[in-house]
């Protein structure tokens, strides 16, 4: 459906979009999380035709779309604020794309009202804008951007602005929608929970590049990079020498699954749950906590080593000790993660990226 | 959505995106800008620079040189060093008097709600846009001779520079409160309280938060304030006597009594620098104004009066108001009607009918007026819209400079323009001493600015990304601009309109000098009635300022009607 081949955008000197190749399937959601900065809403832009494309091409369904003007493309896009024309009401703005493709009034009116229906405000054309919420303006934008049926759907931070619940329950709404529509998306994000749930496969961007691309879950497996793993939210990464099935750490040594373990200088994450909390006394490495933060059914702790950088670990609530003990750590091999396993460090081929 | 927002960057920016807007394509290319320059350019030099200049070269210009001897000469004349000083602190006094009086006013009306507020702040408005004519008799007829002081304590105040102080305050109420008060609705009331929570007292919070952001407003109000009174003409003709006079007023006199065109040109020269330099001063502070400020919908700023306090501000506000200026309104109308034989329509009726002072009947003076404003107004429209668009990214010094110059009209002597251009335009190409045209085209010159300073904060206020959202979905960049602009912008055009009809409708400065005898308008005929002896004409010259308040009036509540809640510099 969507092809990316090299796409370079440039302001000025620098590349807010660096060389990047990504397809996009038909009726595949795809997601492309990244910090702010990271080139992701310029990648959208340029595909919309709104920013133009210093180097490389942008083909959908075989298309080159190099010329072709903004509104010739037959894109749907969901602005990160909505946008939603404030002189115009809610049917109004649903309205006024089936307008500029010449469909009739009454076909138009009808088509309105079961796109109202859909995204759950049926009834709503005569309502001003301004008079929406924050979740019900999303949902107008969703279905202004639906109406023209577009090729191709891109949302620009859905969901950024609605409060946590909301936009939890509207990811749940928004993939079975277009799971039933058999959309094809292209969404962009800095929550990962929000890539993670919504989309099919996930593409991590850093800097104007892809930094790993593959489904939500080979991505929360085996981080690409110590850059991916700290964006998700690992904070155990540190450099260590893998030979076999040991790997020492500035923590001492650590099992690491034989199936990882490429030998020589890596980069490894040892993931929370992997950190073992125990008496003090024993073989383990030596701790203080010095921080605990409750998070429901479990609880993180941040732990200072006698050697070492700090550590996080997530243990269950009732085995959680307090503020100031001492406690002995242990590692788990199954949650310990060699991250840049391939010679070239870059996009994780174990993860199996497509298109990076 | 709050599309009126003056020169404040709201968040309108890319918001938290990578980087993106910030750097928005440009629909438009320097060489349309240039374009959109192009019109209000050529019309302020051919009715603007050249009339000016061509009066200045008249007076200070002899076998081709020029003699520069008369600047000092001039200059050093006690008569006019007398009225550079009177000129300089009756505005000076004039603004601060309207700035006490009308910052509790500005106040009330943004955080007060009470019944009855919208009319009174269209009322407020009228007196702005009232011809400086009729405001000067309406104050004739409340503190003159035989006015309603004289006849109830015998208190008589014209000729006194009460009289003139008091009628500047009634002139530029509005100002004060539209621009200052418009802001001071859209601040925050939390960040007040922030500062209050913090430890701040009512007054630490209110001198520390409100005030610096309130700040540039209230200085950009009170320069437009001593613009106005400093260039102020219509009033000081009518309610100085012969004591009092302005520059503006020596320069009509140096001009058409003693026809001493030299001493005119100098204090032109004199005024326009002055203006000049209180535009710099006015640029600079509006620049400041554009630091980001958050603000919210007015209506969530208001609430009713509660302590005794509050309710006595109210009060006295609404006091204020009703003496200043909602009497000189009321008295004006009472006099129309006031005959010898008692009150009637005696002097509307001898409106209709041309003695000596007039070839025409004085009541078609309302034709002519409407006719000409309409010409003006589309003018005006035309190209303060031009320079809008052509202003709208912000710029370089470049296009700074050339909003500042838009006002530069604003200020300048009117009467000298109204003569440049009969001096000036009299000889082909441009031969228009006898054609009606002259006269909307000088109106227009003073309707510009308001349509520039009313679309200005609307235009810059339209969100490309609008536009953007009209492309994805598939309008083309005309389509957009019909569909997004044009709906967004039609109200302020038709607020933008409003304001050019009604300062055309009242322009007087020029108009007195091109306006053909037998084609007075209003403002016009009112000064020459007023004029004249006898109480037959003072009746009929109330009657005719009655009915072009009433025009204006109108204009000014449609106005309202459509302009809801929308702040603007005027």
């Amino acid at each position: 459906m969507l092809v990316l081949d090299d796409v370079t955008v440039r302001y000025g000197d620098r590349a807010a979009v660096d060389g990047v190749r990504l397809d996009v399937a038909d009726h595949e959601i795809v997601s492309v999380l990244g910090p702010s900065g990271s080139g992701k809403s310029t990648l959208l832009r340029a595909v919309a035709g709104l920013q133009p494309v210093a180097a490389g091409r942008v083909l959908l369904g075989g298309r080159d779309l190099a010329g072709v003007p903004a509104h010739r493309r037959g894109l749907g896009l969901m602005f990160q604020d909505q946008q939603l024309f404030p002189h115009r009401d809610v049917g109004g703005n649903v309205a006024f794309g089936l307008r500029m493709h010449g469909v009739s009034r009454a076909a138009a009116r009808e088509r309105v009202a079961s796109l109202l229906a859909l995204v759950g405000l049926p009834g709503a054309e005569r309502r001003a804008v301004a008079a929406l919420s924050g979740g019900e303006q999303q949902r107008v934008a969703l279905a202004r951007a639906l109406a023209p049926s577009p090729q191709l759907l891109m949302l620009d931070e859905p969901l950024g602005q609605l409060d946590r619940s909301l936009r939890e329950r509207l990811v749940v709404e928004l993939r079975q929608l277009f799971g039933r529509l058999g959309t094809t998306v292209l969404a962009v994000t800095h929550d990962q929970g929000e890539a993670f749930a919504l989309a099919d496969r996930v593409v991590v961007m850093r800097e104007g590049r892809v930094a790993q691309t593959g489904t939500p879950a080979e991505v929360w497996e085996r981080p690409a990079d110590e850059f991916v793993a700290r964006f998700l939210g690992f904070a155990n990464v540190v450099r260590a020498t893998v030979h076999g099935d040991v790997a020492d750490t500035p923590w001492g040594k650590v099992g690491v699954s034989a199936a990882a373990g490429v030998p020589g200088e890596r980069t490894l994450l040892i993931r929370p749950a992997g950190v073992r909390v125990g008496p003090p006394a024993g073989t383990g490495l030596g701790c203080e906590v010095v921080g605990r933060t409750f998070r429901g059914e479990h609880v993180v702790l941040v732990l200072r080593p006698e050697s070492g950088p700090e550590l996080e670990a997530s243990v269950a609530l009732r085995e959680a000790p307090e503020v100031g003990e001492r406690v002995g750590v242990g590692f788990e091999a199954s949650e310990v993660v060699v991250l840049d396993s391939t010679p070239d460090g870059r996009a994780g081929g174990a993860t199996g990226g497509t298109g990076s | 959505m709050d599309l009126a927002g003056r020169e404040v960057t709201r968040a309108a920016g890319p918001g938290p995106g990578d980087g993106g807007g910030a750097r928005r394509g440009g629909v438009r290319g320097p060489a349309g800008r240039f374009a959109l320059m192009a019109v209000p350019a050529a019309f302020f030099a051919v009715f603007f620079a050249y009339p000016v200049g061509a009066i200045v070269a008249r007076g200070l210009r002899e076998n081709g040189r020029w003699h520069l001897g008369r600047l000092p000469d001039v200059l050093g004349d006690p008569d006019i060093v007398g009225v550079l000083w009177f000129t300089l602190w009756q505005a000076a006094a004039s603004t601060g008097l309207t700035l006490l009086l009308a910052l509790p006013a500005a106040y009330v009306f943004a955080r007060f709600d009470f019944p009855g507020k919208h009319l009174l702040r269209a009322l407020v408005t009228v007196p702005f846009v009232m011809p400086t004519v009729v405001v000067g008799s309406a104050f004739l007829a409340l503190l003159g001779r035989g006015g309603v002081l004289d006849g109830w304590w015998g208190v008589r105040l014209d000729t006194t520079v009460w009289a003139i102080l008091l009628a500047h305050v009634f002139f530029n109420f509005a100002i004060v409160v539209r621009t200052v008060g418009g802001l001071w609705s859209q601040l925050d009331p939390r960040q007040e309280e922030a500062a209050r929570v913090l430890g701040a007292g009512r007054l630490a919070a209110f001198r520390h938060v409100t005030l610096p952001a309130l700040g540039p407003a209230v200085a950009a109000a009170a320069l437009m304030v001593f613009l106005f009174t400093f260039t102020s003409f219509g009033v000081i003709q009518i309610l100085g006597g012969p004591s009092y006079a302005t520059l503006e007023v020596e320069i009509y006199r140096q001009t058409a009594d003693f026809l001493d065109l030299p001493t005119a040109a100098v204090l032109s020269l004199v005024q326009l620098a002055a203006v000049a330099s209180v535009l710099a001063l006015h640029a600079w502070t509006v620049r400041r104004q554009e630091t980001a400020l958050r603000l919210v919908a007015p209506e969530t700023t208001a609430r009713r009066p509660r302590t005794p306090g509050e309710r006595a501000l109210l009060g006295g506000v609404l006091t204020v108001v009703a003496v200043l200026l909602l009497s000189p309104l009321a008295v004006l109308v009472e006099r129309s009607f006031a005959t010898p034989g008692g009150h009637g329509l005696g002097f509307y009726r001898a409106l209709q009918e041309s003695d000596g002072t007039f070839a025409v009947p004085p009541l078609e003076a309302v034709g002519n007026s409407l006719a000409y404003a309409a010409v003006a107004t589309v003018i005006a429209v035309v190209v303060g819209g031009c320079a809008a668009a052509a202003v709208t990214r912000r710029a370089g010094p470049l296009v700074r400079g050339f909003d500042a110059l838009l006002m530069l009209p604003l200020g300048t002597s009117a009467v000298t323009v109204g003569f440049g251009f009969l001096i000036a335009l009299d000889s082909p190409p441009l031969d228009l001493r006898s054609s009606w045209i002259l006269v909307p085209l000088a109106q227009a010159l003073v309707g510009v600015p308001f349509v520039v300073r009313t679309m200005l904060p609307v235009l810059r206020a339209v969100d490309e990304r609008l536009r953007e959202a009209a492309a994805v979905l598939g309008a083309s960049p005309l389509r957009a601009w019909r569909e997004v602009d044009l709906p967004l912008v039609s109200r302020a055009v038709l607020v933008a309109a409003g304001f050019a009809f009604a300062v055309s409708l009242g322009e007087f400065g020029a108009t007195v000098f091109i306006a053909g005898p037998d084609r007075p308008t209003l403002p016009v005929a009112v000064a020459r009635l007023l004029g004249r002896a006898g109480e037959t004409n003072y009746g009929q010259a109330m009657a005719l300022s009655t009915i072009l308040m009433a025009v204006c009036a109108a204009a000014l509540l449609l106005l309202e009607r459509v302009r809801k809640n929308q702040a603007g510099e005027f």
